[in-house]
């Protein structure tokens, strides 16, 4: 096999062009409501529970997911299931504590349910600032994943052309979002997650069929081509102290992280009730459960069937383990299929964070606190357009910067900083009567700040062989993921922002929000065509 | 005047559906966490353990890990049941009240999503 390209570059081209020529068709029929601002960022609450579970499968399964675990379990073996642990276990922390309540009290964003009993202005500005922090770190995953997408499957491996590609996706992903809005956004999540899906389940067989469908047996072809060790914990994570520390905080990360991604909570407004948001969540976490299960077989398939040097070898290193395993398997089609389906996973994952991001400043920072709540018919839609475009550029250029970068690696920070920014709030807003704005302003900036300065110096961006910026060290901080001291710090501000408060917040509106989100009384309901 | 809340808050029926919701989503979320970051301990500092293997190639490190699936899939099976049986139908008879209620005192005002 030719290491420098895989397949046929025309042919992963044509098949990727045939599902954005579908997608946008879909996108063009769903656009034709889009009226007011309930239907362009909520899609007129008008999605089933199981459209939407599957639509949020296909925001949560991002390209991290599919080619970064895949590449993680075929070459570091358990350590990279250890992902797929974390990334499942945290949507109960959803279904349990999350979607239903805030389905029931807001109506568009995250702000909607911190600001509900709490000073509008300040807790609205905090909850966009961390919406849009989180955003940014997320588009910076996906647009990373991009260009070492291309470098494998184009055999483009020059910057400027993987430059020109992030463009192509950024620009297509500012058309379906500008046209679409939410309900366009939500069926091209709808059809990328049934395309990833089939895609890993058939490949997923395919690898059982060829070690006599028993897991035991395909485990063994890897330990023989990767060594025993692939097997067992530690390969990854067990090497030092500060690496064990590290996996604990990114664990954490993990698992707390999805209840606080704005761009996940969002979606629980396209549903007309609470109960379509649990059915919602049941959904995603089978399809999401089952998702997993499949990249094991698949991450453990790669390491039998292709082996951990030439993966990390074929351009593209960890993440071209799913391709390359694609290409052992059906040869250039089933290669051309699988490719086309990971692009298309960026690009739908890409415009779910746009439009949350767009939804965030327009109607927390411009209707409600520029405006003060009283925009001019029309323009909030309008604002929302212009941030599309703004963000997609922005998203451009910064993709253009972090080419190269691991992307799991940058996922998991955006985890950190939603963990420990959002969730506190989250939590304290919906199950803590006496929580105060102070409480939140304290939790949500301290969380936000800590676990950005944490980063800034962390070996992540200096002083390691892997980091950000070479040549240069001013980290002090041992750890790459933040989680294990800002998720914590997050928590505990929020606590004693609240305890030394003086001012009361209204009584009367923090029983108004417990009665409507343990009722649905006063819930947003689908909007009618 | 408008629905007052403060006084549905206090009324039996309500803080029976607040007790029955926190009553099974607090110890559930507190028993999952705890299962979770054992598992996950245990992978990151008990690695003779989890490598001992058990049927073939399968070790105990992978059946725990596995394990964790079969644990979140019970539980929203299960949290599913207890919503159906004990949750939605005192929610929805409360919901339907206060709807009611204002209609008939014409209190009802826009909900706004706490755009107030």
């Amino acid at each position: 096999m030719d290491p420098v390209t895989v397949g046929e570059p025309w042919l992963n081209i044509a098949i990727f062009g045939a599902f954005v020529a579908v997608t946008l068709i879909v996108v063009l029929r769903a656009s034709r409501n889009n009226k007011t601002a309930a239907d362009y960022y909520a899609a007129g609450r008008s999605f089933t529970g199981p459209q939407n579970g599957t639509a949020i499968a296909g925001d949560y399964l991002s390209a991290a997911s599919f080619l970064g675990i895949c590449g993680a379990i075929a070459v570091n073996g358990y350590d990279g299931f250890l992902y797929s642990i974390g990334f499942l276990v945290a949507w109960l922390v959803a279904l349990l504590l999350v979607a239903e309540l805030m389905r029931n009290t807001g109506k568009f964003t995250m702000a909607d349910v911190l600001s509900f009993r709490l000073k509008q202005r300040p807790v609205r500005v905090a909850a966009a600032t961390s919406t849009l922090v989180v955003c940014f770190f997320y588009l910076l995953a996906q647009m990373a994943g991009a260009g070492g997408l291309v470098s494998l499957l184009l055999g483009i491996n020059d910057r400027v052309g993987q430059s020109v590609v992030v463009a192509v996706v950024g620009a297509l992903m500012i058309m379906y979002v500008l046209i679409g809005g939410m309900k366009g956004t939500t069926w091209v999540q709808i059809i990328k997650a049934a395309l990833l899906i089939a895609g890993a389940f058939i490949m997923t067989i395919w690898v059982l069929a060829l070690h006599g469908f028993n897991l035991s047996t395909l485990l063994g072809a890897a330990a023989e081509n990767g060594g025993a060790a692939v097997l067992d914990p530690g390969l990854q994570y067990g090497l030092t102290d500060a690496s064990r520390l590290d996996f604990l905080s990114l664990a954490l990360a993990l698992v707390l992280g999805t209840a606080g991604l704005p761009h996940v909570l969002m979606r629980f407004y396209t549903v007309p009730t609470a109960k379509e948001a649990r059915r919602s969540v049941v959904w995603a976490i089978w399809l999401i459960g089952g998702f997993y299960l499949f990249t094991l077989v698949l991450g453990y398939g790669a390491g039998a069937l292709i082996g951990k040097e030439t993966i990390l070898a074929a351009p593209g290193g960890v993440n071209s383990a799913a391709p390359l395993l694609a290409f052992e398997l059906g040869g250039p089609v089933l290669l051309g299929i699988i490719s086309a389906i990971a692009f298309a996973t960026i690009l739908a994952v890409v415009a779910g964070l746009t439009i949350t991001a767009a939804a965030s400043f327009s109607h927390d920072v411009y209707a409600s606190v520029l405006k003060k709540g009283k925009p001019e018919p029309g323009m909030e839609v309008k604002v929302a357009r212009i941030t599309v475009v703004v963000i997609g550029i922005i998203a451009i250029v910064a993709g253009i910067g972090v080419q190269g970068q691991n992307v799991a690696f940058l996922v998991a920070l955006a985890f950190a900083v939603a963990a420990s920014a959002n969730l506190p709030t989250i939590l304290y807003s919906l199950f803590w009567k006496k929580f105060t704005t102070r409480g939140a302003l304290w939790s949500m900036y301290g969380g936000l700040i800590t676990a950005i300065v944490l980063i800034v110096f962390s070996p992540v961006v200096s002083g390691a062989e892997t980091s950000m910026f070479k040549g240069v060290d001013f980290h002090w901080f041992p750890l790459n993921n933040p989680g294990i001291v800002s998720i914590p710090l997050g928590f505990l501000l929020g606590f004693l922002g609240t305890i030394t408060s003086r001012v009361k917040e209204d009584p009367e509106v923090a029983a108004e929000m417990e009665v409507r989100s343990l009722t649905g009384h006063g819930a947003e309901g689908a909007t009618e065509h | 005047m408008s629905t007052d809340y403060r006084a549905i808050e206090q009324t039996e029926r309500f803080k029976d559906l607040k007790k029955r919701h926190r009553s099974f989503v607090l110890p559930v979320a507190v028993a999952f966490l705890l299962w979770y970051f054992l598992y996950v301990l245990l992978a990151d500092y008990a690695h003779e353990f989890m490598s001992t293997p058990v049927i073939g190639n399968i070790n105990v490190g992978l059946l725990l890990g596995l394990g964790q699936f079969v644990t979140t899939f019970a539980i929203t099976t299960w949290y599913v049941s207890y919503a159906n049986r004990r949750l939605d139908p005192l929610a929805e008879e409360l919901r339907n009240e206060l709807a009611a209620a204002e209609a008939a005192d014409g209190s009802a005002r826009p909900t706004d999503g706490g755009d107030r």
